[in-house]
């Protein structure tokens, strides 16, 4: 497994949300992505961002290990929860915030925050 | 838009519903969406992967640059 593909994972796996986007939740550049950002934030996520467009490698090794074709994708504690439509679909029903308080603990929304982290060995 | 609804349609042989929207008028932003019985008891994302599954190619050709799903069991 190459580097970038390691550390894509690692982000996966270790940060209890995890929203793989086009641009950073400062700077979105894409409306499906801010869709799935927004969705976040009504439900109060803490988001750690990673922003795909520095390098086409980044997409390319997340789906390869996704296995979903699109972004954004988002993950809490390493399961794909989905992409823009899904999120935006669990956070109207209610889902999304019982799934987060049920992999983060009933305070998830304390101390909330939100941040962007590089994948890239130059970012 | 022909072209993603049979596909669609083949991989859907069932949809009690089934439609595909070119959103922006350009012919690369679509809205599909499904009903079908093969989404019985599985989660969204098992779902959407079956859509992703049925227009893979025109994913990755890059005939659909966006693509939205909407399923629903029948």
């Amino acid at each position: 497994m190459s580097e970038l593909s390691e550390t894509i994972k690692d982000v996966i796996e270790n940060e209890p949300v995890a929203l793989f986007m086009k641009g950073t939740p400062e700077l979105v550049m894409c409306g499906n992505s801010d869709r799935a950002l927004q969705a976040l934030r009504r439900a109060g996520a803490p988001v750690t961002a990673v922003d795909i467009l520095p390098d086409p490698a980044i997409r390319a090794e997340l789906s390869s290990l996704s296995g979903w074709p699109t972004i954004p994708q988002v993950f809490v504690h390493g399961e794909l929860i989905g992409g823009a439509d899904i999120v935006e679909e669990l956070e109207a029903s209610g889902e999304l915030e019982a799934k987060l308080e049920e992999s983060l603990g009933p305070g998830y929304r304390e101390g909330r925050a939100e941040r962007t982290v590089g994948v890239l060995l130059s970012q | 838009m022909e072209q993603l609804e049979s596909l669609m349609r083949e991989a859907f042989p069932d949809a009690a519903e089934l439609s595909v929207v070119d959103r922006t008028g350009t012919g690369d932003h679509f809205h599909v969406t499904v009903a079908s019985g093969r989404f019985e008891g599985l989660s969204l994302v098992e779902q959407h992967r079956l859509v992703y599954d049925a227009l893979a190619e025109p994913l990755r050709d890059g005939t659909i640059h966006e693509l939205r799903i909407t399923t629903r069991g029948a």
